[in-house]
């Protein structure tokens, strides 16, 4: 990022700030549920980005990571006999595990493929995954499953799942981060610049490609998991659902793809967005016309994102006032430079 | 003098194309060699099948003696096979030293590269030599898509250095480049040879090949055709005919 290291880290401690005392300051069920579901999405996007922003490998399935995590902490809490409360929280880094379990063959198989056939085919399995779920005697098939629902009161009932997926959150972040600025990082960056110079320089492609993949489905099947047990009831067609894709996706695109802010910011904004509306008009669906909107604004204004659009415009402003440059970003950082660096 | 790295009887067909048919080559171990022909000639294909990117049909690929006829690109690299491509390729959204840094990697497990940082203070230090080396450790924090063709050439040749590969495989290193930065390039190699590198340079600048190399050898319809000093080579009337006549299937 261009902004100077003090600053980067005010914003940072402000951004953990702000995530922390959000249910206190607003603690209108309404909100904090908008609030539940916008973390969640913050999640997913961060994780998904974290292998389809770097490797430019833009998977479209990881619906199947949330879906498979949501189904394996509600099939784990009903046959382990796990009490409804906190308890239940234990199994989420289990169902983090059982979605990177499923992403090692998943991974391989559409990994073999790149660009547009990799797309295709992680959308085959995403709605395979849903027959799957829709079929199967262990799922419940159409009328899905319940996990235990807790009694805690309705004034704290949102802020407990909060809270949990705020840390899930930070950890993604974090992990987010530190791929970002590692070797490996670098690595899937020049995969997506050109996979075949990689291996040219050693860069042992395959492997790289598929840690990458299973680190980013992980996070996505422990949001899943909580996701389950705040609803309190899970459905093939919402498990699996391909809007989800398409919105993870789009949320990275808008806030800025390979970037670990961007998919924050975008999610942060059309998460809240749609589920304001949904709130507020009881039209569930009507979200979906806003994301055309944006998109096309978002592709036609920003075809890099918003973080990379406006850091550069920062720079230019800097470099126009005449201030001197900062000791300009280290290699690995978030953002370029002055000059179109491309979509970072 | 040892072959460093060499083919043997080497053959290759893209569907009914014979791009390679029974084509030996050897590169001593401390020469520069290059490699020469018309276009069509197999050039390309061979460096291809010695680097992993192509498998050969028959035939074996050596470096230092180990058969390297059925490695990865990435394995052939690890040995210390470095090459560059005909068009020049970079990664073009990350700046020039962060393309220096994608190398780096070659002398370490690579569980390592998950947790650590893209470059260590020795590794940065020690691509900003190279950049320096070829004249481009000003541009370092550029992205590497802004820079000119040739210094495009000289970075892909700084960044195989920065794993110190034994042997270069250069395809056609100055296509395209101005006639200073081809001097440039020539010193560098020179100097790079006597600090102990290999290379293997494919050229269609005959100037350049015949000042620079050891050993020349002629490629004609995907069989090494002559190998021998530029001297012997420039003599050869086989070789003469290759490239003014007698094949005009060749001829562009």
């Amino acid at each position: 990022m261009s902004a100077r290291a003090p600053v980067r880290a005010l914003l940072v401690v402000l951004g953990i700030v702000i995530l922390g005392v959000f249910p206190l300051v607003f603690s209108n069920p309404t909100t904090t549920s908008i609030a539940f579901f916008t973390v969640v999405f913050m999640v997913c996007a961060s994780a998904w980005n974290m292998f389809a922003g770097s490797s430019g490998y833009i998977a479209l399935g990881h619906a199947v990571y949330f879906g498979c995590g949501a189904y394996a902490l509600t099939l784990l809490a009903n046959h382990l006999g796990f009490a409804a409360g906190w308890g239940v929280f234990a199994l989420v880094p289990v169902a983090g595990i059982v979605a990177g379990l499923i992403a090692i063959p998943t991974g391989l198989i559409a990994l073999r493929a790149r660009r547009h056939t990799f797309v295709v085919i992680t959308i085959a399995f995403m709605f395979i995954f849903q027959l799957a779920a829709f079929n199967l005697g262990f799922t419940g098939g159409s009328s899905g499953l319940q996990p235990p629902t807790p009694l805690w009161s309705v004034k704290t009932y949102n802020d407990n799942f909060y809270y949990v997926i705020a840390l899930v959150l930070l950890a993604t972040v974090a992990l987010s981060w530190l791929v970002r600025r590692s070797r490996f990082g670098l690595q899937l960056l020049a995969i997506r610049d050109d996979e075949e110079r990689a291996r040219g320089l050693g860069v042992r492609v395959g492997r790289v490609k598929l840690t990458a993949f299973i680190l980013s489905a992980i996070p996505v099947g422990m949001a899943g998991g909580v996701y389950a047990y705040f609803l309190g009831q899970i459905f093939p067609q919402f498990a699996f659902d391909p809007l989800f894709d398409l919105s993870i996706a789009l949320m990275a695109f808008l806030g800025g793809l390979g970037t670990v802010a961007g998919p924050l910011l975008g999610a942060l904004v059309l998460e809240s967005l749609q589920q304001y509306f949904t709130v507020q008009y009881g039209a569930s669906q009507a979200y979906l016309i806003i994301y055309g909107a944006l998109f096309l604004v978002v592709v036609l204004l920003l075809p890099r994102g918003v973080i990379p659009s406006v850091e550069e415009l920062i720079s230019r402003w800097r470099s126009r006032s005449g201030a001197p440059e900062p000791e300009p970003g280290e290699t690995g950082r978030t953002g370029g430079g002055v000059v179109e660096a491309g979509a970072r | 003098m040892s072959a460093l790295i060499e083919a043997e009887s080497v053959s290759k067909a893209f569907g009914g194309l014979q791009a390679l048919s029974d084509c030996s080559l050897s590169v001593a171990k401390g020469s520069i060699a290059g490699l020469i022909g018309p276009n069509g000639s197999g050039k390309t294909t061979l460096f291809n099948v010695m680097t992993g990117y192509d498998r050969c049909s028959s035939g074996e690929v050596r470096f230092d003696g180990q058969s390297i006829t059925r490695s990865t690109p990435e394995r052939v690299f690890a040995l210390g096979v470095g090459r560059t491509f005909q068009i020049t390729r970079l990664f073009f959204r990350l700046t020039v030293l962060e393309n220096m840094l994608v190398a780096t990697q070659r002398h370490e497990g690579w569980t390592r590269s998950v947790a650590r940082r893209a470059g260590s203070a020795a590794e940065r230090a020690r691509a900003l030599e190279l950049l320096d080396f070829v004249g481009l450790s000003r541009l370092a924090r550029s992205p590497a898509g802004n820079l000119s063709y040739g210094q495009r050439k000289l970075l892909e040749l700084a960044s195989l250095l920065v794993a110190d590969p034994a042997v270069l495989l250069l395809d056609e290193p100055t296509a395209g480049v101005n006639p200073t930065l081809i001097k440039q390039l020539t010193e560098r190699i020179r100097e790079l040879n006597r600090a102990g590198k290999t290379f293997l340079v494919v050229e269609h600048n005959m100037e350049f090949v015949m000042g620079l190399c050891h050993e020349v050898t002629v490629l004609h319809q995907g069989r090494a055709l002559k190998s021998g000093t530029p001297e012997q080579v420039r003599a050869d009337p086989a070789v003469l005919d290759a490239y003014l006549g007698g094949a005009d299937d060749d001829n562009e």
